[in-house]
């Protein structure tokens, strides 16, 4: 160990200034302070007992805190049926649980404490897009490994990270493509939250729309904070879509449903398909959404024996009353394609189990899933939803098998990232 | 359909919420000079309360109207146990004021967060609340209406007991001159905690409305204690009438600015309008005369 880090740190400051060159023989290949530990960090996951450690990094606390403790609840889940299964690699998961708060400057700051200080071999957790923008240079500077479990605006694929929940042409494509094939529309409304997601999702169904001679009547959004959908809505009736897409996030989804109802409007005059409301979402929405629609990749009504099993093993461990949504199948899935990954490369080194990635695949809950070693996604089935009187959703709709990952759209003619 | 009624109609309903929402503002802030942080806070309480009256009486026609009364003295008993313990020791130092009332709002939300949960909770509107009314050519909804008449009823009562009642002709008193009024014999400390559990009651009514038209979370208030301000702030300090138009005028701009622009920039361009008018009028549309030098 090297004399320098032991001193305090004042002290060391000035030490190493005086020292450059003493330390940097003193200390052999070893560099001073921060630098050290950094070029440490590949080295510092033990694998030399019986256990290896593992980070999940979700928003306990704060307006986040509901989603992600689900997402932390089914990687416990997981944790627990590999651990009975014998581990990973023979050897049992030992898990650090820590509190992003919802705030992408703490998951920044604990990704580094997960992988620094607890030595981790891997991450899992995030939600929002600015908690994943603010781990990413974390987890790459310190080659370390992110699985990120939500789906997104897509536009992304990082070497230190893997997604598994659906990027745009696992969700919003597959959704256009049932609308244009199935319910045949000529014409369609888009209202969304102000920010990235919605934002990118309405470039790319604008490209499409005018690709395939669809009409958009009309692009309307809010801030995230801000419930005052009244005019848009107005809008809605004006322009007479034949369906409104819907990628508003949060709670504002209460009060424009609220005024959609409220201005007479229902699934039977002007459906709705939202891209951001599941089970848990329906179920807090005082509103008839009878026969509205949704797009995702699971609901707990999907029929398998894989999900059956994961529902009823998720119900024994938390409680009958729990339900289990999408996020959440996608991060129980996560650790085991990182189980996955990590035997076929048979090492816990981040290089090798990037360089084994390809072609790992799980039979998931929401059915079988592969990854994509070029882009770190995984291949997915699109389901359309049906949300039914006890707000449960139905699947009414699914993609011919899953569709392989194209965050960046290179496979679709039509989609112009420079365009408007 | 006519582009002018329906954005008047509506812009007409945003700033009926927004005038339910900061009349009991007015009050506290426009007549005490209480920057109260915790206002939004109230607000979600009256909201809480619409949930946990719905949870006793479940029917859905009737539990609202009960929960209306239950808001305004769950929401002003909070306000006034927030004026003993903690206002009352600060009357002089408004931006203490300020900081102290946004932590207590901070840790109402989190309280709130750690009872109910994170997500939104469901309150059912009144069957009769469903459908819209015909008016001129315009379907407008029933809920919407239903909170006009929420707000002009708080609004009467307000400007009823200010301008009728001995409590009244004391608040006014006090706003106009504290020391004077003392010297004639009003107990300008109970003043102020009556006139708080008013101010704040009020938010509580405001919050009961408010779940027929959003969601009801723990940071309810956020969304609204800025706009409340706004209102306050431009309709000028101690004048009821000041807000009343201000919140109107917000509410109706906001929405051609809406549909002519898009919600984003609307939500600026009220500011730079507000800001602007600020400028020539800092004192808001109306103010109180008095003789006092100060």
């Amino acid at each position: 160990m090297c004399a320098v880090k032991v001193l305090p740190r004042r002290v060391a400051a000035v030490a190493s200034v005086v020292l450059l060159g003493v330390s940097a023989t003193a200390c052999g290949g070893a560099k001073a302070g921060e630098e050290a530990s950094a070029s440490d960090a590949k080295s510092c996951v033990d694998t030399s007992g019986d256990t290896v450690k593992i980070g999940f990094l979700n928003s306990l606390s704060g307006a986040m805190s509901i989603s992600e403790k689900t997402v932390s609840d089914s990687l416990g889940l997981a944790a627990e049926q590999i651990n009975a299964d014998g581990g990973v690699l023979g050897k049992q998961l030992e898990i650090v649980q820590e509190d992003g708060a919802s705030e992408p400057t703490i998951f920044a700051e604990k990704a580094e404490k997960l992988i620094q200080s607890d030595c981790v071999a891997a991450v899992f957790g995030g939600w929002t897009s600015s908690s994943r923008v603010a781990m990413r240079p974390v987890v790459k500077s310190l080659n370390s490994l992110l699985f990120y479990p939500v789906q997104y605006e897509g536009l992304e694929a990082d070497r230190n990270i893997f997604y598994t929940g659906a990027t745009t042409n696992q969700q919003i494509i597959p959704a256009l493509d049932f609308l244009k094939n199935e319910k045949k529309i000529d014409s369609i409304f888009l209202a969304g939250s102000d920010y990235v997601f919605p934002r990118t999702a309405n470039k790319i169904i604008k490209q499409y729309a005018a690709a395939n001679g669809i009409e958009v009547l009309g692009e309307e959004y809010q801030t995230l904070d801000k419930g005052e959908w009244g005019t848009a809505v107005d809008k809605i009736v004006e322009t007479q879509p034949d369906v409104v897409f819907n990628t508003i996030n949060g709670d504002s989804n209460v009060a424009f449903l609220e005024e959609y109802d409220a201005k007479g409007l229902s699934a039977k005059t002007i459906p709705i398909v939202s891209v951001s409301i599941a089970e848990e979402e329906a179920a807090a929405i005082d509103v008839d959404l009878t026969g509205q629609m949704t797009s995702w990749n699971y609901y707990q009504t999907v029929e398998s024996p894989d999900n059956a099993e994961f529902v009823k093993a998720f119900k024994g461990k938390y409680g009958e009353d729990r339900v289990t949504s999408d996020p959440m199948e996608a991060a129980y899935t996560s650790l085991w394609l990182w189980k996955g990954m990590v035997e076929k490369a048979d090492s816990f080194d981040v290089d090798d189990v990037i360089e084994a990635s390809d072609g790992v695949s799980f039979d998931s809950p929401e059915g079988k899933v592969v990854v994509n070693g070029d882009n770190h996604h995984i291949a997915k089935t699109t389901l359309i939803g049906e949300v039914q009187p006890n707000k449960l959703i139905k699947t009414i709709w699914s993609s011919d098998g899953p569709i392989e990952p194209d965050p960046f759209l290179e496979g679709y003619d039509w989609w112009d990232p420079n365009g408007a | 359909m006519d582009v002018i009624v329906s954005q008047l109609f509506t812009g007409a309903s945003t700033g009926a919420v927004l005038l339910l929402v900061a009349l009991g503002l007015a009050l506290t802030f426009g007549q005490m000079g209480v920057i109260n942080m915790a206002h939004g806070e109230f607000l979600m309480a009256g909201a809480y309360t619409a949930y946990l009256t719905q949870q006793v009486v479940s029917n859905s026609d009737v539990s609202l109207l009960i929960a209306l009364p239950l808001g305004f003295l769950v929401a002003g008993l909070l306000g006034l146990l927030l004026e003993l313990a903690v206002i009352s020791r600060m009357y002089h130092r408004p931006l203490d004021t300020l900081l102290v009332t946004f932590g207590v709002g901070l840790i109402l939300q989190q309280l709130a967060r750690d009872v109910f949960g994170a997500q939104p909770k469901a309150v059912a509107s009144p069957g009769w609340l469903h459908g819209q009314i015909d008016i001129l050519g315009y379907g407008y909804p029933v809920t919407r209406l239903f909170i006009v008449a929420i707000a002009t009823g708080c609004l009467v009562a307000t400007a009823a007991v200010l301008k009728y009642t001995a409590l009244g002709r004391r608040i006014r008193a006090t706003v106009q001159n504290r020391d004077l009024a003392e010297t004639v014999g009003v107990s300008t400390r109970a003043t102020d905690r009556i006139t708080f559990f008013l101010g704040s009651g009020l938010a509580g009514i405001a919050g009961v409305a408010l779940t027929l038209v959003t969601a009801t979370v723990s940071n309810l208030g956020t969304s609204y204690i800025v706009p409340a301000f706004l209102v306050v702030v431009a309709g000028g300090i101690g004048q009821i009438k000041g807000s009343v138009i201000a919140a109107l005028t917000l509410g109706i701009v906001g929405a051609f600015l809406t549909y002519y622009t898009s919600g984003s920039l609307a939500t600026v361009l009220t500011f730079v309008l507000v800001v602007a008018f600020l400028q020539i009028r800092p004192q808001g549309l109306f103010t109180v005369r008095t003789r006092s030098l100060a």
